[in-house]
């Protein structure tokens, strides 16, 4: 548990975790957190500056943007963390089979991974958006469909080397069966890089869901969410430019804190990072030969 | 001299002084991680920003510690020439390695083109390289360790320094080429007449080149004295110890091998 | 070399194959039917069965799935994506032009961000750990957490509105360029600076560097060898922003009113005008193929190791 130990020895990556886990408390809890009801339109209170009552003030409709802002944990991190989860796991599966077993399996998921990742995943997503039509679940089930490739090529190699690992070919010889040596010897140590992988994706993820609801193409009205604020705000950014501070903040403090942990998480399981010295161990498997569009977009 | 980790405040190599003079060799063994290359690096002054040192390294009058910056790196390669462990990686891989020689050789002296190439074919044939001006427009992988190491020597022969310090020459290469540079460099000290240090944990290496040896374990000096001395009759138990770990394993290897008297090379 | 172009690109033609029936496939997971689609834009109040069928017919709906894949992606190699949904115009003649439109926003972009991230990515990795490269690091994380679509608006509340510098939206001007261009280079560029830098410090502590300097070679010398095996990462990086960033600029479109892709695509989502959407996936799709076939080749041109081997 050195890893545990060493994220929460650095204040800032502590503050991070902290703020990440009060976010997760206050949405998964957001009924009882929201001094009012998200919905509830208030035609008299409209643009009304900060009160005891309204702590951030209310917004083109006279809504409480406080309790806009808490509901919208939901879709903006918690479904974006379901979602994420979900191609994980798909992707997971794929990659450890695809690096225990080798030959056959291994190249077939590959290429399927390779045609995947060989499609731009913001334009999948819009595209995936547009088939299916506008709406936070069309946009979680593109993240699902897009993302799973590129988590089972980099599980892929990160199992690979441990695939070869002398105690794996102990267990194997021993007559181990295959099931139990992926989840007692090829899971734990597979771990760390993929926390590392999905902190980094999870980032990028509650930044494009924000942006396409932003473009309307995802939480419909009058359901909130940041992104959707932003795109509520935006009519009237230039005579209420403030409206648009308390999502916008909200977003930049939840994918900072979640970047900082990823980073964290890095350093704490990268030997190069922590000593300088030559050449790069674990991160040659984070970053194969060619960094694709994905992992950059 | 003394050499400390600048953000750890860890001292990696503790007071320690020792001197070479012209024409000598002096070795400086012990196990991995007792400040070997780092002691050879602070006498170049390359090691990373990191890594502080204090102390004078002085050659041939002058203080190398307090020279500029500019005034360091003429002293690089022209009075100071390194001879690295890793043949294959110490090349730019992406360019051929005469380049690398014509960068070097240029800097140090601004010979022409041809100068250079004609000089280093000869150097080059003095080490055994077959060929030397097709060699010297081959990249680095497309070559082997040996005679990557043998073309440093090569280098080395052509920029007739003051001082050659050798960093673990032969340890990344198999007993072979092994064999080849160790030739190579003690023909380089009779050719040359150099000072070197040579940096070793392989005994058996040092006493073939080695005058005088100095003993290093965890940044601190534990012994020096010239090689018959160390090899004869050590005062110091660690020494004591490598040499007979050295021994016990060659009586072992010659026992196993049967008819073999002494394999020691 | 000649080998490894010729190999290299033939791979290209499967996958663009394959992409393009993946694409085409898409739009009938579609729960819409788009002959019904069709009927409501064109505003037919009453939406018969028999209109329906005959809406089908027109669109060659009726043929079987191979066979009208095969004749689209003939007309698709014509540049010929058939008629908008909505306004009944060629696909082309709306996307052609966003697409310039975008592509002119993208080329100005990638060339600042490239200007931008390798300028500080070698600064910052030979400065590495001192001042200027943590504060550029900080910042770097700050703005790349940050969602575009703020950040365009803050930056238009502040240099078009309080100022009243700028123009807040539009490529009438060239001044149109600096606030979207902005943007884009503020959001990406964090992540190609990393990229640079961490390839760099890479070369730092390889040996070839410490035997360069040992021999006595000037720092800017080194630097450049540095910079030309960093290059290798790099270059390739380089050649897929070009796609990534064609692909990302619907935000920034869509609050700066860029007349391009994004603003088209968004609509066409809204409007579900599958013909649009389809011909912009493919052409994106597609460009992502070329630069990336495009990247390997410029790869192995630079890597001496890939050359030997094919």
């Amino acid at each position: 548990m050195t890893i545990h130990r060493k994220m929460w020895s650095d204040k800032l990556t502590a503050i991070s975790l902290t703020v990440i886990a009060m976010v997760a408390f206050l949405g998964i809890c957001a009924p009882w957190f929201a001094p009012h009801s998200p919905e509830q339109v208030h035609m008299e209170l409209r643009y009304a500056s900060p009160s005891w009552q309204y702590l951030l003030g209310n917004d083109h409709l006279g809504r409480c943007v406080l309790s806009r802002l808490i509901y919208g944990i939901r879709p903006s991190v918690l479904w974006v963390l379901a979602a994420l989860l979900v191609s994980l796991s798909f992707g997971g599966i794929l990659g450890i089979l695809a690096g225990y077993f080798r030959g056959k399996t291994d190249q077939m998921i590959m290429r399927v991974c390779d045609i995947m990742l060989s499609f731009p995943g913001y334009v999948m997503s819009l595209a995936v958006v547009g088939i299916l039509g506008p709406g936070i679940q069309n946009i979680l089930i593109a993240f699902v469909i897009m993302k799973w490739a590129w988590f089972a090529r980099v599980i892929r190699t990160s199992v690979m080397q441990f695939a070869e690992a002398d105690y794996v070919r102990f267990a194997k010889a021993i007559g181990v069966g295959n099931a139990v040596i992926i989840w007692k010897h090829i899971l734990p140590v597979a771990l760390p890089d993929i926390a590392v992988i999905s902190s980094s994706a999870f980032g990028t993820m509650i930044l494009q869901i924000s942006g396409l609801s932003f473009l309307g193409l995802g939480i419909q009205a009058p359901h909130a969410e940041w992104g959707m604020m932003l795109n509520e705000a935006r009519g009237v950014m230039f005579s209420r430019p403030e409206l648009m501070l308390a999502p916008g903040l909200a977003i930049v403090i939840v994918v900072s804190a979640v970047n900082f942990c990823s980073d964290a998480l890095q350093a704490a399981l990268d030997p190069k990072l922590q000593k300088n010295t030559r050449k790069p161990l674990r991160g040659q498997g984070l970053f194969p030969a060619k960094p694709k569009g994905e992992e950059v977009a | 001299m003394r050499i400390w980790d600048h953000t750890t405040g860890k001292v990696v190599v503790y007071n320690s002084s020792f001197q070479v003079s012209q024409g000598r060799c002096l070795a400086i063994v012990g196990e991995s991680g007792s400040g070997k290359s780092v002691t050879c690096r602070a006498i170049m002054r390359l090691n990373t920003f990191k890594m502080r040192q204090s102390g004078n390294i002085r050659l041939n009058g002058v203080d190398l510690a307090e020279l500029s910056e500019a005034d360091m790196r003429r002293h690089r390669g022209r009075h100071l020439c390194l001879i690295m462990q890793n043949g294959m990686r110490a090349f730019d891989p992406s360019s051929p390695v005469g380049s690398h020689f014509r960068d070097t050789l240029w800097q140090h002296y601004g010979w022409s083109r041809s100068q250079i190439t004609s000089r280093m074919a000869k150097a080059m044939g003095s080490v055994r390289l077959q060929d030397p001006v097709a060699l010297m427009n081959k990249y680095p992988h497309q070559l082997s360790g040996g005679m990557l190491q043998r073309m440093m020597i090569a280098l080395a022969i052509v920029l007739e320094p003051t001082l050659i310090i050798a960093d673990e020459p032969t340890s990344a290469l198999d007993t072979l080429s092994q064999y080849e540079v160790m030739e190579q460099l003690i023909a380089l000290r009779a050719e040359t007449g150099c000072a070197m240090i040579f940096v070793s944990h392989d005994l058996s290496l040092v006493q073939r080149i080695a005058d005088d040896i100095v003993v290093m374990r965890d940044g601190e000096i534990l012994e020096h004295g010239t090689t018959a001395d160390i090899f004869s009759g050590t005062r110091h138990e660690y020494t004591r110890h490598l040499l007979e770990a050295k021994q016990r394993l060659n009586r072992n290897f010659s026992n196993r091998m049967g008819g073999l008297q002494h394999v020691d090379r | 070399m000649n080998g490894y172009i010729i190999k290299r690109t033939l791979l290209a033609a499967p996958l663009l194959i394959i992409i393009s029936f993946l694409t085409f496939a898409l739009n009938h997971l579609s729960p819409l039917n788009p002959a019904e689609v069709v009927l409501r834009a064109q505003g037919v109040p009453q939406i018969t069965q028999a209109l329906i069928a005959e809406t089908e017919a027109a669109l060659g709906m009726d043929r079987p799935f191979l066979i009208r894949y095969a004749d689209w992606l003939a007309s698709c190699l014509r540049l010929d994506f058939g008629d908008s949904y909505i306004t009944g115009t060629p696909v082309w003649s709306l996307l052609g032009p966003a697409l310039l439109n975008t592509l002119k926003l993208t080329m100005v972009s990638v060339i600042a961000i490239l200007a931008l991230s390798v300028g500080l990515g070698i600064l910052c990795a030979l400065k590495e750990g001192r001042l200027l490269d943590r504060s550029v690091r900080g910042v770097s994380f700050f703005l790349t957490s940050m969602p575009s679509a703020w950040l365009a608006a803050m930056m238009i509340w502040y240099f078009s509105v309080k100022l009243d510098w700028l123009p807040t939206s539009g490529m009438d001007s060239s001044a149109g360029y600096i606030l979207p261009v902005t943007v884009l280079t503020v959001s990406y560029a964090g992540i190609y600076f990393r990229i640079i830098r961490s390839s760099m410090l890479s070369q730092l502590y390889e040996d070839y560097t410490l035997y360069a300097r040992a021999c006595g070679l000037p720092e800017r010398k080194i630097t450049l060898r540095m910079l030309k095996n960093s290059m290798q990462v790099a270059v390739s990086v380089f050649c897929m922003a070009v796609p990534v960033i064609l692909g990302s600029t619907v935000v920034v479109e869509s609050i700066f009113a860029w007349p391009g892709l994004g603003a088209l695509t968004v609509n066409s989502i809204l409007g579900r005008d599958f013909p649009v959407i389809q011909a912009y996936v493919l052409v994106l799709a597609a460009s992502f193929v070329v630069f990336n076939t495009l990247s390997d080749l410029i790869n192995a041109a630079l890597n001496p190791r890939l050359r030997k081997e094919f």
